[in-house]
């Protein structure tokens, strides 16, 4: 069904200029419900600024809250937002993106963000990564209850993987989940005697009585054997695709080599970080326009790559919260609220802004200086985890949460 | 820079009534001593077991040496707690020794900026204009241009982080401070700053030689005011750019500072015009064609990290109007000349100079200068201070799961020495809950805790410890590179992870063996026996506490760094 919808909304010269093979097209509904669908997270560390990055160019508030940050209407200068649908638009570096866009395979929700007013970094992450705003109590983040509520029959050691040097609040929890930083460095180099000492550290960790570092370990082991039956080796990217050589980039150009080699990777989990502009923070060039150019050149390198898996495969970016309305003294943007998550993939229902818009004139803002939030992150979570993960009752995944919503997307 | 007049905001009665029950409470635990100071009662063990003292080695420094637990035998570990407490009197010739040769060490900012940082700025962008000038460079194709003096101009520069951070692993690795070293590295990450925004990286020699480094031991307050007043955490926290909108500005000329009292270690920048008294240029002297860069209002980015980070905690109990009344307060807070390695400042031209209401103090109209310093007295004597620093440093000592006991004790300690960092962690370091069986290996090494006792337990020599910053960062924790101002977590669910633990077994692998360049382990030359490696860090480093499995792995290793390899990869020395 899904690869039907696919073909029916999608216009051919998109996937083309995409690289989308079209070996998906002809592809039976049966192959494709073999294969597991993946979910991969970007979580935009920093509090990324919504109001730029998606830009409400109909709003004439936003122009008068930004005299030097905002983003031009489509048509008023060359480096002018990149128009999605009459009011809102791409910033110009996210230009990349406007093909999904119209391909109909991304959505933004707009406007979005935590029911908690909190302008921590810290916690307002924490929140976000647990699911659970404004409880701090919350051991387990919310990826990894979804991986509890929906134990797979055949899980592999590469169920959920952080491409990271550490695993992410919202993997960890009960069930095993990976943090690796390198693919190709995961492994134990003991020189002349790896298996020796690979078999040794193994047995020290499997009869720890410290129970943290024993399923830690077994984990680590279980998942370095495996590895070494796929054999990944040397990668090179699909239709020409490029990553940025960034740490971003690198951790996207993985996670498409864990898809591709069929290693049951579920959930994957990618950190772009540098988000937190208070100071010069740039409108259509500068310090937000380089880390938009780094996002839109990874997200559209990582879709070209997946190619016709892409169709498994939805893509959800997140930012803990979004920044206030008018720019400070320092052309730049203090913590604020609502934001803008966006959804790539085969199978969402893109094209369109979802979420209802507040407006942005002072008595319209969150506490008079913030964009207010009218979509709960959550709903976007639990749409995402029923939709496309397919999980049926999200309760356990949300607890207490009760999504009055369905946006649609999927 | 006399604050105290109005540092000490009056104490409650309720302090008084603590102290009280405290007293109380500690004369009902059986064996404890009252002394005739109210120093809560020490539960430290006369005659500690090997376990305990490795348990305070690992605590209070960075893992033992072999031969470090008879020493603290010998001298009693009750002396040797206290003789940590006051690291003056620790000789330490060792280190500064090891320290010789790292020459920019002990340059001020200035100079630091005048011999490295300009030098190689210019470098760099002559370098950029030769390269724009070939006309067969295209933007995709850029040949190295540089000459080999524009290189070494730049390599220069970067001798700068090298030698700092070579610094911080060879104090952890072989001072014999080593609570000192531990509480450096702790402030340090209470007032992080990142290396990797902008001018930071130049200040941040001086940021943990003058701001942290000298008050790891001494009063909070100090220590506040010396991050604060930091050219680091201005510049990393915005502050230095955060003014009073146009409309509430001092109504002050625009030709001259009031001059802080000047300072020896950062000598000032450029004279002023002719005729004028040496100035301090700051952001507000940006020429016209700079305008758009000039400040123009405020930045809230420190005030907020200031309450949630640095004193109150996130739950401490200010409000967003807090925040901004903060930001207020300290409009004006700048460096003098950042790119020439100036010092701070205050300048009145970018001060709002009108009432603000922090907390529910009220700091009055036209206070300057003065008013940040007034914000500094409100956070550092507000109990939330107390408790949420007295938690980090519980969490840092103790375990992961701070027990409360515990804090309630140390903040009350912090509220009553007036923030004496000392008599906080002695009252820590010497408590029943310190010593209790839970908290003994409760803690699970950070990257770099286990880095440094890992070179420690081999007593292993280092020439050049880089290497060792690029397993940090393969470990996830690079030093001065941690970007949010939170700093690195002290908790073990940020460090255990697949990736990690597997590069934790690697570096040891890696040790042992003399793969790690620059260091050398007496073990990996292959000489001695098996056995002598191995009794060498399972009864002198880890007070032979270890597993079955453990012991049966190390017994089949074929040469004596296999088996240090595998003590050292092993469940039990990730944790301390």
């Amino acid at each position: 069904m899904i690869s039907r919808r696919i073909f029916l909304k999608n216009g051919g010269l998109a996937l083309v200029s995409l690289g989308f093979a079209p070996a998906f097209l002809a592809r039976t509904v049966a192959a494709a419900d073999a294969r597991r669908r993946v979910l991969i997270t970007i979580f935009q560390r920093g509090a990324v600024d919504g109001l730029n990055m998606i830009v409400p160019f109909g709003e004439r508030a936003y122009y008068t809250a930004r005299p030097t940050l905002a983003i031009a209407a489509p048509g008023r200068s060359e480096e002018a937002a990149v128009d999605l649908d009459g009011f809102f638009g791409l910033h110009p570096r996210l230009a990349p993106l406007k093909t999904l866009f119209d391909a109909r395979q991304m959505a933004i929700v707009h406007a979005c963000g935590s029911p908690d007013d909190t302008r921590s970094h810290f916690d307002a992450q924490d929140y976000m990564e647990t699911a659970t705003p404004g409880v701090k109590s919350t051991e387990d983040g919310w990826l990894n209850r979804y991986l509890h509520a929906r134990e797979h029959q055949a899980a592999t050691p590469f169920r959920a993987v952080a491409l990271a040097p550490q695993l992410p609040r919202a993997l960890q929890g009960l069930e095993p989940a990976l943090a690796i930083g390198q693919i190709s460095q995961f492994g134990i180099r003991g020189g002349g005697a790896t298996d020796m000492v690979q078999s040794s550290f193994e047995s020290q960790y499997a009869g720890a009585a410290d129970s943290v570092l024993h399923s830690t370990g077994r984990e680590a082991f279980d998942a370095v054997r495996m590895l070494k039956n796929a054999d990944l080796g040397q990668y090179t990217p699909a239709n020409g695709a490029e990553y940025p050589r960034s740490a971003f980039g690198e951790a996207l150009r993985q996670i498409a080599q864990l898809v591709k080699a069929d290693v049951g990777l579920e959930v994957a989990f990618a950190e772009s970080g540098n988000w937190d502009h208070h100071v010069n923070e740039g409108a259509a060039v500068g310090l937000l326009a380089n880390r938009l150019d780094d996002l839109a050149r990874g997200l559209t390198a990582l879709v070209r790559d997946l190619g016709d898996r892409m169709q498994d495969v939805v893509i959800l970016t997140m930012s803990e919260f979004g920044r206030a309305v008018v720019e400070n003294g320092n052309r730049g943007t203090d913590h604020g609220h609502g934001n803008a998550m966006m959804i790539i993939g085969g199978p969402v229902r893109g094209g369109k802004v979802y979420g209802r818009w507040p407006g942005l004139a002072p008595e319209q803002r969150h506490e008079g200086r913030d964009l207010a939030v009218t979509t709960d992150f959550r709903s976007v979570f639990a749409e995402v985890v029923h939709g496309h993960l397919g999980l049926t009752d999200t309760r356990p995944v949300f607890p207490g949460f009760t999504s009055q919503t369905t946006l649609g997307f999927l | 820079m006399n604050h105290s007049a109005v540092r000490h905001i009056s104490r409650t009665p309720l302090v008084l009534s603590h102290c009280l029950l405290a007293l109380l409470v500690s004369s009902l635990i059986p064996g404890s001593r009252i002394t005739a100071a109210p120093r809560s009662s020490s539960a430290v063990p006369a005659n500690a077991d090997d376990k305990t003292i490795v348990h305070v080695l690992n605590r209070l420094g960075f893992g033992a040496v072999p031969g470090d637990v008879e020493r603290v035998r010998r001298m009693g570990l009750d002396k040797f707690i206290d003789q940590q407490l006051r690291p003056e009197t620790i000789p330490d010739e060792r280190i500064t020794a090891r320290l010789t040769g790292l020459d920019t060490l002990t340059l001020n900012s200035h100079e630091l900026a005048e011999d490295y940082f300009m030098p190689a700025q210019m470098a760099q962008r002559r370098a950029k204009q030769e390269a724009a000038s070939q006309p067969s460079a295209s933007a995709t194709d850029k040949p190295d241009t540089r000459t080999p003096e524009q290189t070494q101009l730049m390599q220069a520069q970067r001798q700068v982080f090298t030698d700092l951070a070579q610094q911080k692993i060879l104090r952890a690795v072989y001072s014999d401070r080593q609570l000192n070293e531990v509480l450096v590295d702790f402030w340090f990450n209470h007032f992080n700053v990142f290396a990797g925004k902008g001018l930071t990286r130049n200040y941040l020699t001086a940021y943990e030689r003058d701001a942290i480094r000298p008050h790891v031991l001494g009063r909070f307050r100090d220590l506040l005011e010396a991050t604060a007043k930091s050219p680091a955490m201005l510049f990393y926290l915005d502050n230095w750019q955060s003014a009073a909108p146009e409309g509430a500005r001092t109504a002050i000329p625009n030709t001259r500072n009031r001059v802080s009292p000047p300072n020896p270690r950062r000598p000032f920048g450029r004279p002023g015009q002719i005729g004028m008294p040496p100035r301090q240029r700051t952001v507000a002297d940006l020429p016209p064609k700079a305008q758009n860069k000039r400040p123009r209002g405020l930045n809230e980015n420190y005030a907020r990290e200031l309450m949630e980070l640095h004193t109150l905690g996130v739950d401490g109990g200010y409000t967003q109007q807090d925040v901004q009344e903060v930001a207020r307060a300290f409009t004006g807070w700048t460096i003098a000349n950042p790119r020439q390695g100036g010092g701070f400042v205050f300048d009145p031209r970018m001060h709002d100079d009108g009432e603000k209401i922090v907390l529910g103090h009220k700091i009055k109209a036209g206070g300057g200068e003065h008013d940040g310093e007034e914000v500094l007295d409100i956070l550092a004597s507000h109990p939330s201070t107390a408790h949420f620093v007295a938690t980090k440093l519980v969490r840092r000592f103790v375990s992961d799961q701070p027990p409360q006991s515990l804090v309630d004790r140390a903040a009350e300690r912090f509220r009553e020495t007036k923030g004496d960092i000392r008599e906080v962690v002695r009252t820590i370091v010497t408590s029943r809950e310190f010593f209790a069986p839970e908290a003994y290996r409760a803690k699970v090494k950070t990257p770099f805790e286990f880095v440094a006792s890992a070179v420690r337990a081999t007593e292993a020599d280092s020439v050049n410890v880089m290497p060792l910053v690029q397993t940090l960062r393969e470990l996830g924790m690079p030093p001065y590179q941690c970007q949010p101002p939170t700093g690195y977590a002290d908790r073990a669910d940020a460090w255990v992870n697949t990736g990690a633990l597997l590069n934790r077994m690697n570096f040891a692998v890696a040790l042992t063996e003399g793969r790690v360049r620059g260091v050398r382990a007496p073990v990996s030359t292959g000489s001695g026996s098996i056995d002598a490696a191995r009794d060498e860090i399972v009864d002198r480093v880890l007070a032979g506490d270890l597993s079955s499995a453990t012991l049966e792995t190390v017994a089949k290793a074929s040469r004596p760094s296999q088996a240090v390899a595998l003590l050292l990869g092993s469940p039990e020395f990730q944790r301390r």
